[in-house]
């Protein structure tokens, strides 16, 4: 059954107490809380994922998020993000309940899912061949990356690249885009058919908004794609679109230095990056104009069709 | 005593419980491990009695990962270690790794699947200045602890505030003694290291004799306030006292040991413990010599009125009605124990009223 299937009052009130059972990639949540935020933002961004009755089913991470149990319910009411009882995070702010649920599950992922290994990296794909986004934050790969997925590449994550450490394959989490700021509007005006939730602002961040994802790339969230590139995008006022290769040996120190969990697998995550840096073309891309840098990113990944027919 | 559905133990005793477990048993185990910091060693079991392939696909994973986190800590401590031993090479003094590190340098099974937080080691007292020296140029930092935590430690305790390496990140913790002077008792420090074994191939390195890494384990057990781990040393425990029973007189020598060192009623109790949450194989004549150093009657109801839920996970679902003021008893307690009433009052209340509201986000000294 979809999320999409469950009324609103149904999933608020299952929200409310055993938790609704969500599966997103190769992850299953049991998600609890007694906030408004928390029911709309899954209503509107998870509608195409798959929900259980969480009495019957296992899950990867239970996850709760409702305000503390002070007296600050009355003055500034913040809400708290709870893994299984613990507390990972200081209370925030309850009009940023949830961005604090996307937060919290990037944690959670981050910190347990040792059998991938786990790059800080959006992933996309086209024609079987996923590319692979890592940058620091403002580079403009989020955008770049909600660029790309409505443009008919496919979503694996917008934050989490998930390698598999047995087979090199990438795994998809095709969990909401988070924008921040000026992309909201960036994506708003690159395509006016784009769900953007509600924003929240003044967050750590700044103001940010999540994008519904794409519903082939939900549909298709159990296909894992084959790495063929390393992009590093880099968002620059007025610059040509353009592509030159990066070294090999820098891009895997830059996914090492990136990688949540890179000095915990030993030698194997060495052995699992430097395959991956071996199988794709390693490239910096600077931008301007989306449309541009999608029609580039088009191109790059028609000649690997060519060159593969 | 109390029961509640501790998982966990359950599994740690009889394996094959779980060939009947559903998926929603399976999510318990899951939880309550992690909350206890057993996922590793509970899979370890698992695979002794060949059990992996019974682990449901969607659970399998999380033993699996918290394995390779277990693999790799066992490597990033023996590292860490080497690097101490280097840091301190120059002092000449001997350097006694306890607890988890000393375990996995002994290769004892008790090093088997466990996760670690920190490496303890023991250094002579009068050594204490230029150990702290020589671990700061080598880049072990003080944590930025509260100046009454900074104060509380260095006048109270018998270890200096931890410290952390700043690149690595790791964290030492230096003692003098295993616990503090103002305990009721403390073991002296000479003695522990008179029997203390040499590690191979790190010279100036040592862990404690094998009863005594009991005794201590025991003894910190018992005397600690918070008890995140409580499960997870039981269980180191359990396998220690295993390993070391194969020995014919091993608990003669251990009931004599634990006379000298005045650690007898740490000692009972986590016997007691043992056999309640693991079935530790301990004999009656052990448990008989032991009944000398029980507490009262009324104080043995109300202790296990308080370990038995303060060692079980820390976990919603093994949790009651009364668990919290279990806990908050076990924190006086072993406050109670470790510094007389004029220290102690004063100490619970900064703790209480005053720490609270500076918040500097640290970890708490006691």
């Amino acid at each position: 059954m979809k999320l999409l299937q469950l009324s609103p009052s149904d999933l608020r009130q299952q929200l409310a107490g055993e938790g609704v059972w969500l599966r997103t990639g190769p992850f299953s949540l049991r998600v609890r809380s007694r906030l408004p935020h928390v029911a709309e933002g899954l209503t509107d961004l998870y509608g195409q994922f798959e929900v259980r009755n969480s009495r019957q089913a296992f899950a990867d991470f239970h996850v709760e998020l409702n305000p503390p149990s002070t007296l600050r319910r009355w003055f500034r009411p913040q809400v708290d993000f709870s893994f299984d009882g613990t507390l990972p995070f200081k209370p925030l702010p309850l009009d940023q309940a949830y961005p604090m649920l996307e937060w919290g599950l990037n944690w959670c992922v981050s910190m347990h899912a040792h059998h991938y290994l786990i790059i800080h990296a959006a992933v996309v794909e086209k024609n079987g061949l996923a590319a692979i986004l890592p940058a620091p934050p403002g580079s403009g790969k989020s955008t770049l990356t909600a660029g790309l997925v409505l443009s008919g590449w496919r979503l694996l994550s917008d934050e989490l690249t998930l390698i598999d450490r047995k087979t090199g394959l990438l795994h998809a989490l095709p969990r909401p885009v988070s924008l921040k700021n000026q992309s909201i509007d960036v994506i708003r005006a690159f395509d006016p058919e784009a769900f953007i939730n509600r924003a929240s602002h003044d967050t750590a961040k700044g103001t940010v908004a999540h994008m519904r994802p794409p519903r082939d790339s939900v549909l298709r969230q159990h296909e894992p794609a084959r790495p063929g590139w390393v992009i590093f995008p880099k968002w620059e006022a007025d610059a040509d679109t353009q592509l030159t290769p990066h070294s090999k040996a820098l891009t895997f120190m830059f996914l090492a230095q990136n990688a949540f969990n890179y000095s915990h697998l030993g030698a194997d995550g060495f052995r699992v990056g430097t395959a991956l840096i071996e199988k794709t073309e390693c490239y910096d891309f600077k931008y301007s104009k989306l449309h541009e840098a999608v029609a580039a990113f088009d191109r790059l990944a028609a000649s690997n069709q060519t060159a593969l027919s | 005593m109390a029961a509640s559905e501790n998982l966990v133990s359950r599994v740690l005793r009889q394996p094959d419980v779980t060939f009947r477990y559903s998926i929603a048993d399976w999510d318990l185990l899951v939880r309550q491990a992690r909350s206890a910091g057993l996922l590793a060693r509970v899979r370890h079991v698992l695979a002794q009695h060949d059990m992996i392939e019974a682990i449901p696909a969607e659970a399998r994973w999380h033993f699996d990962a918290a394995a390779t986190l277990a693999d790799k800590q066992q490597l990033a401590v023996r590292w860490e270690v080497q690097k101490i031993r280097e840091a301190l090479a120059e002092l000449a003094i001997p350097v006694i790794v306890l607890k988890g590190g000393a375990y996995v340098l002994a290769n004892s099974p008790a090093a088997t699947g466990r996760l670690f937080n920190d490496i303890d080691i023991l250094v002579p007292r009068d050594q204490l200045g230029p150990v702290e020296a020589a671990l700061l140029l080598a880049g072990w930092h003080p944590t930025s602890l509260s100046d009454y935590d900074q104060r509380y430690y260095r006048r109270w305790m018998h270890e200096i505030p931890p410290l952390q390496h700043v690149q690595r990140a790791t964290v030492i913790d230096v003692h003098h003694a295993i616990l503090p002077d103002t305990a009721r008792y403390h073991p002296d420090p000479d003695k522990l290291r008179s029997r203390a074994v040499a590690v191979a191939g790190l010279p100036g390195v040592y862990v404690l004799s094998p009863e005594d890494r009991i005794l201590h384990s025991a003894t910190h057990l018992f005397h600690d306030g918070e008890l995140p781990h409580g499960l997870r040393d039981l269980t180191d425990l359990d396998l220690l006292l295993r390993d070391a029973a194969v020995d014919r007189d091993f608990w003669l020598r251990l009931i004599a040991r634990a006379e000298e060192l005045q650690l007898c009623r740490p000692l009972f109790y986590a016997l007691r413990y043992l056999r309640y949450f693991l079935d530790t194989p301990i004999p009656d004549s052990v448990m008989a010599s032991l009944q000398a150093f029980a507490p009262n009657r009324a104080t043995l109801v109300l202790m296990d009125g308080i370990f038995t839920r303060v060692l079980a996970p820390m976990h919603t679902s093994c949790a009651d009605a009364l668990t919290p003021v279990a806990r908050l008893a076990a924190f006086v307690r072993a406050h109670w124990l470790r510094m007389p009433v004029h220290l102690l009052i004063p100490h619970l209340f900064h703790k209480a009223f005053i720490s609270p509201y500076l918040d500097n986000g640290t970890p708490k000294a006691a």
